[in-house]
């Protein structure tokens, strides 16, 4: 294939930086034994986690010899309905002084939103895709409906957060730096905040992530070069600007045409809520609720094959309900089989959810699932919670919280 | 900047992070931002084995010339690969391959073709093209070596009276023998055309090590702008005899096959992909950059896969490679790399 000029024009991305400790390189060891495992797997022995392994890893090697004709049928016509869907809707808010047309046009481009974030975006972006050679669906030129451009989440994410998920100190998902969601995370006053800093967040979670992917924090404790982040602040200014021009000046400019103009700009606004609560909850149930275990380094130090996937399974958790609903939670429902196998296409983890859940049973391992809406209540239940100090005392509240402010 | 792209850089503003062309797929499959592409319209049987598939490309498409080929992407079980074709159709008109079924992708092309289908393009080029004046031609083709020759014949003939064309074209048999029933019209219209047929199942291979054969055929052969199409063989024997009778510069040779060195071990190295972020090691064998970054997951360039069309150029940012096919060594910063035959020779910085 030729590059078009706008492809070679792309911004170079090589980070040389790393998060604290040394990067992880190659491929983990097969053989090998860990000081201690994680209580929730303390009875398996090194034999047993080899052997998980290879289980998995077979389970991975059959999905990766079965894609093919029809895995891109799947993700071409997910792209086709994504596009319709916004195409329509955003016609729809042009119209939006009509009640019933504000409904339609502000349903349809959330859910084209959700639809281009998560079965579409997220995945690309994790390369599931990159086998088919197409560039338009390719991990290193796709670009997603998303403030936070896609080259700086891959490294945040793809890199940081899948390799090191649930380490405490290294996976910088756990809490994104401003929430405390494990008791292993010690109480700071702020954490007061935790139930009113999330609800905020999801509204606005694409801004969030995209001052997350900046990593302020690194930059100043010298883990980040000062020139990495002028890049990656200039990337983002970009991509903001177009997307607020986009979203709050071009669509509703033309809907003034037909006297539309403020009800579209609501109806955007509205949209992208809409969006942003819904990428906030499904992310959420897949790390914080009830069941999920966070490791220390110290446990990790010498992780196997094995091992890394029983912290996979561990440090996730599932969420059960009608294929419509894994698609628009982009299958990370599927959160377990997606940490366990990252770049495999998205439309297979609902196939090979029932044999990852049997491996839990067999190994004795738990599997954390449930409908979305225990999941939630789990997870903000455990924000609420861990907003307080871990000696609050329920009988005298007041004065319990005085001694830790003062503390 | 053109009405066209002014107005999909207006749209744009509506459309970002994605383009206009996206969302105008919808409608017009053809329509794309960063893969050219073409609709099949129609694939017409040749002989047993060969088809000719004709298609209209979308837009950004530049008219070929006769002699050209480009290359054409297929998807087959849902990965798309990429061919070098000679184009058949005459100069200026739509696109049209002929392809025979050998190999993975003219297989599926001949076996799976149907009107309607999309391919991806990319846009016409090589050098193999007729001359600028009016001279007499040898065109020397075998197999489907006849291909590019076909595009030069059907190019030049309609438009100059003038033309002085033979066409000695190989075929094993008369029943494997491409476009014979056009030849022979053609032949029977122009005056300045003629076509000699060689059936080498029952007539043997020209010799070329004399002139014997070709002064038969073509007695005035030395006096002749002669174009070469076909196997690898064809070639390098033809090129030895008009180098032997010192009419080399009259010669012409498009070539489809490219020998690697039979011991060309790049020493291997660590590459690192720089726009993709990705890095992968490399053995002592002669793995190519190209399929060292493939397997690694980057979205590597690439057409012919054989040295030749040069789509697979990247710059080399650090470190050096060995050119599979010379043993030439490169280091130079900037330069571009034709990553499908070149090996890591110690670790290697591409800016892709």
């Amino acid at each position: 294939m030729t590059l078009t000029t706008e492809e070679t024009k792309a911004q170079p991305t090589l980070r040389s930086h790393t998060a604290p400790t040394t990067r992880r390189t190659g491929v983990l060891p097969t053989e090998g034994s860990l000081l201690e495992r994680p209580p929730a797997a303390a009875h398996l022995s090194d034999e047993d986690v080899r052997r998980l392994g290879a289980e998995l890893d077979a389970i991975r090697d059959e999905v990766i010899g079965s894609r093919g004709a029809r895995d891109a049928a799947y993700i071409r016509r997910m792209i086709k309905i994504q596009k319709s869907l916004e195409f329509g809707g955003r016609v729809a808010l042009c119209f939006s002084r009509y009640k019933p047309a504000w409904i339609a046009g502000t349903g349809m481009v959330a859910l084209g939103k959700i639809l281009d974030n998560m079965e579409i975006g997220h995945n690309v972006l994790h390369g599931q895709w990159d086998w088919m050679r197409d560039p338009d669906i390719h991990s290193t030129t796709y670009e997603w409906d998303f403030v936070a451009p896609a080259r700086g989440w891959q490294h945040t994410h793809n890199d940081l957060h899948h390799t090191w998920t649930n380490v405490l100190g290294k996976d910088r998902d756990v809490g994104y730096n401003i929430l405390r969601v494990s008791e292993d995370q010690p109480w700071q006053k702020r954490d007061i905040a935790n139930p009113i800093v999330n609800f905020a967040l999801s509204f606005v979670f694409e801004w969030g992530i995209a001052s997350y992917d900046l990593e302020w924090d690194m930059v100043k404790a010298g883990y980040k070069s000062r020139e990495q982040f002028n890049d990656d602040l200039a990337a983002l200014k970009q991509k903001a600007a177009k997307m607020v021009v986009k979203e709050h000046i071009a669509l509703p400019a033309v809907a003034m045409l037909t006297g539309s103009g403020r009800r579209a700009l609501g109806g955007a606004v509205a949209a992208n809520a809409i969006r942003n609560v819904w990428a906030h909850s499904v992310i959420f149930c897949g790390h914080f609720p009830d069941g999920v275990d966070y490791f220390t380094e110290e446990m990790i130090d010498g992780e196997t094959r094995g091992d890394w996937y029983v912290r996979q399974m561990l440090g996730s958790a599932n969420m059960s309900g009608s294929p419509l609903f894994h698609i628009l939670t982009g299958n990370l429902s599927h959160q377990i089989e997606h940490h366990l196998f990252p770049d495999i296409p998205s439309n297979h983890y609902i196939k090979i959810a029932p044999k990852v859940r049997d491996i839990c049973r067999r190994y004795g391992l738990p599997y954390t699932t449930g409908p979305m809406g225990l999941q939630l209540a789990s997870t903000w239940q455990r924000i609420c919670s861990l907003a307080l100090p871990d000696d609050f005392d329920r009988k005298r509240p007041v004065a319990s919280l005085r001694a830790a402010f003062a503390r | 900047m053109g009405a066209r792209s002014f107005a999909l850089s207006a749209a744009s503003v509506f459309t970002t992070p994605a383009r206009p062309q996206d969302f105008l797929r919808l409608v017009n499959p053809l329509s794309s931002a960063r893969q050219l592409r073409g609709v099949v319209t129609s694939v017409t049987p040749e002989c047993a084995g060969s088809v000719t598939i004709a298609f209209r490309p979308g837009h950004g498409w530049q008219a070929h010339e006769a002699g050209q080929y480009a290359r054409i992407g297929v998807e087959i079980d849902g990965v798309r690969q990429w061919r070098s074709y000679s184009l058949s159709a005459p100069a200026g008109q739509d696109p049209a391959i002929t392809v025979t079924s050998v190999g993975r992708v003219s297989r599926h092309l001949v076996e799976h073709t149907k009107v309607g289908d999309i391919v991806f393009l990319a846009p016409p080029q090589g050098d193999f093209l007729l001359p600028t004046g009016p001279r007499p031609l040898l065109m020397l083709t075998a197999g489907s070596g006849i291909t590019p020759v076909m595009s030069m014949i059907r190019t030049l003939l309609p438009r100059r009276a003038d033309a002085d064309v033979v066409l000695i074209h190989s075929s094993r048999t008369p029943e494997d023998t491409l476009f014979r029933s056009e030849l022979a019209m053609l032949d029977a219209d122009h005056d300045g055309f003629h076509v000699v047929h060689r059936h080498t199942g029952t007539d043997g291979r020209i010799d070329f090590t004399t002139p014997t054969d070709l002064e038969q055929l073509c007695p005035d052969w030395r006096s002749r702008k002669t174009y070469v199409c076909g196997p690898a063989e064809l070639l390098d024997d033809a090129t030895l005899m008009w180098r032997q009778h010192h009419v080399e510069d009259a010669l012409s040779v498009e070539r489809f096959e490219t020998a690697l060195l039979t011991d060309a071990s790049g020493t291997g190295g660590r590459v690192v992909f720089e726009k993709s972020d990705k890095e992968a090691d490399a053995d002592g064998s002669s793995t190519t950059l190209l399929e060292i970054g493939e397997e690694a997951g980057v979205l590597m360039p690439h057409g012919c896969r054989m040295g030749i069309c040069r789509s697979c150029l990247v710059p080399l940012r650090a470190g050096q490679v060995k050119d599979l096919r010379t043993g030439e060594i490169r280091s130079d910063e900037g330069d571009l790399i034709q990553t499908c035959i070149s090996a890591p020779a110690g670790p290697v910085h591409l800016d892709v």
